[in-house]
């Protein structure tokens, strides 16, 4: 088929060029200015004219920059046309996550099960191997403040804490040192689901492995109120977000292995995105506030702080955290599936 | 005509209508990643003073200030930007990139929340290699982030109808009065090189006189080669001149009353 290009351009040029506007009117500013029903049907009517005067463009004629215009056009009208209404996560998703983040942790529960599983095998490792072989500490938590001996470090801490303050003009830099840091672990032991959950695992293993060695040390050496005041204040929320991050990974490795039926990892990755999103949004939150604890609490021990009144901060808000996970967020999910 | 140098990506509507994405290259994109942390860096840098004179004030929270910024910035930077831009950094802007739903749909913000969390698997163990690797790797050049998130970078060349301006100042055509010869023309030469004729006119003026008069005789030389146009006509015909007759047969460019 023999087309006059130039007639051709020049009668449908307006269509085009109107259409060009209205993707522009959207792509600028869709948040302020939103179309009425008649400019959404106009806008649809001109994207169908695009659309088949490429079609028209493409089988007949010479000029591929004209057809590269028109195809450019088709594209970004499309996206507009199919996509689903671009919000940025501001407010209203930030309270929507109160209720999102238990909801994602309880939908993927057998998945916390199998972190939960890898996490106390690396425990049980860490703790026996400690306890078999007390020269392997250097291996199992190469930290250099918790190689000494237990009980020598305890009564260094209270003697210390006796005189002054341990933490004194250095305790919002620390939390912000302890929030950025976990956060980064907690991100990339997500992110290595991407490594089918190989990476995931062996990071949950590791850590296991290390949080039992530290426990079996100060246990026994008889030390195990000061350990508890020590770690349940931030650990009780610190260690379950470490978990929930490994969560997602799993979560990440099993959807790019095992394929549910005939959809595509495409599809099942995208059923998933939402629930990753949330769970980091939601474990970085928890971060922050074991970040504070652990600066302005954990390491203040007695006599400034008695432990019986950590112990029962820890457990108080272990109680809460595990609450919050099984409760919140109960009765919107009853809606959302009756809807 | 460009698709042998870039891959692309083929979308294919409801409707029926195929459109293509040029897929940006692991190089031009690692460029664009260079542009944006320097601007990071260049930004914190510039922060750093703020936070040495809030030292003034207090060490411990200045500091803590710093870090909290800085981490907050090395990944808000990429989900920020992207979000307000359509896909696009100050980086990925300079180059002419966009990550662009992997089905042509608009991006979701847990799209671009994703693909930039997981930048810290991709960075591993340096310089992002695994990220790298998997974008050399995938047939969309993907990098991992990429593909958890269903997205594309993709190039977007500046694109408008062409300008048939300057075409237009060609008051007579000798070609006109060989229809016939114009409709086998039109029927012999490619498309391909029918664009290169035409740009090589539009963009005359940019080359130098003897690589002008090089490439001319050379799309004269092949145009003859597909239709013989009488040698009365043709004689004292300059090849520039040549080419532009063609170019007007080949477009059906109207000319000036």
């Amino acid at each position: 088929m023999i087309l006059d290009l130039q007639k051709f351009v020049s009668e449908r040029r307006p269509d085009w060029e109107a259409f060009e506007a209205m993707l522009q009117h959207l792509e600028d500013d869709a948040r302020q200015h939103r179309f009425d029903v008649a400019d959404v049907q106009r806008f649809h009517y001109l994207y169908e004219r695009v659309a088949a005067d490429l079609t028209k463009l493409s089988t007949s004629a010479v000029e591929p920059q004209t057809r590269n215009y028109l195809e450019s056009l088709v594209a970004r009208g499309f996206g507009e046309m199919h996509g689903n209404a671009r919000r940025l996560p501001l407010t209203g998703s930030l309270l929507q996550l109160v209720t999102a983040f238990p909801q994602a942790v309880r939908r993927h529960f057998a998945i916390l099960l199998m972190v939960l599983a890898i996490f106390g095998s690396g425990m049980v490792f860490g703790g026996l191997a400690l306890a078999l072989d007390e020269t392997a500490k250097p291996v199992l938590m190469p930290f250099p403040h918790l190689l000494g001996d237990p009980s020598e470090r305890v009564a260094e801490e209270e003697a210390t804490a006796a005189k002054e303050d341990p933490m004194e003009g250095g305790k919002s830099t620390f939390s912000a040192q302890l929030m950025t840091y976990n956060t980064k672990v907690a991100i990339v032991t997500l992110a290595l689901g991407m490594t089918f959950g190989i990476g995931t695992g062996i990071l949950l293993f590791y850590n296991g492995v290390i949080i039992g060695a530290v426990m079996v040390d100060y246990v026994l050496a008889g030390e195990s109120v000061f350990l508890a005041g020590w770690l349940l204040p931030h650990g009780s929320v610190e260690i379950p977000a470490i978990l929930l991050a490994g969560q997602g990974g799993l979560l990440l490795g099993r959807t790019l292995l095992f394929a549910h039926g005939r959809r595509s990892m495409g599809q099942r990755l995208q059923e998933i995105r939402a629930d990753l999103v949330v769970l980091t949004a939601g474990v970085a939150s928890l971060l922050i506030w074991a970040g504070i604890i652990e600066s302005f609490m954990s390491q203040y021990h007695e006599p400034i702080l008695p432990y019986v009144v950590k112990i029962s901060f820890g457990v108080i808000q272990l109680v809460g955290l595990i609450a919050y996970m099984v409760l919140a967020g109960r009765g919107n999910l009853k809606q959302e599936q009756l809807k | 005509m460009m698709s042998s140098r870039y891959n692309n990506l083929v979308v294919q509507t409801p409707e029926g209508v195929q459109f293509t994405y040029q897929l940006a290259s692991p190089v031009s994109r690692f460029i664009a990643l260079a542009v944006d942390i320097m601007i990071i860096w260049t930004a914190m840098s510039l922060m750093g003073v703020l936070v040495t004179l809030m030292q003034w004030v207090s060490y411990d929270f200045a500091m803590a200030f710093y870090i909290l910024l800085y981490s907050v910035f090395n990944i808000g930077y990429f989900i920020l930007l992207e979000m307000l831009w359509r896909g696009q950094t100050i980086g990925k802007r300079m180059l002419s990139l966009r990550v662009q739903d992997m089905h042509g749909l608009k991006l979701q913000p847990a799209q671009l929340v994703l693909r930039n969390l997981l930048r810290f698997a991709d960075s591993l163990p340096v310089l992002y290699f695994l990220g790298g690797a998997s974008a050399l790797i995938s047939p969309r050049s993907q990098r991992l982030g990429d593909i958890a998130a269903g997205t594309v970078v993709v190039r977007m060349p500046h694109l408008a109808l062409p300008d048939w301006g300057e075409l237009m100042e060609n008051q007579f055509n000798s070609f006109r009065q060989y229809p016939r010869l114009e409709a086998l023309l039109r029927q012999r030469v490619p498309p391909e090189a029918a664009e290169l004729a035409l740009q090589s006119l539009r963009r005359r003026d940019e080359m130098e006189p003897l690589a002008r008069a090089r490439l001319f005789r050379e799309l004269a030389v092949h145009l003859q080669q597909q239709v013989k146009f009488p040698i009365e006509i043709t004689a004292s015909m300059s090849d520039e001149q040549y080419v532009r007759n063609c170019v007007d047969s080949l477009y059906q460019v109207a000319r000036k009353a």
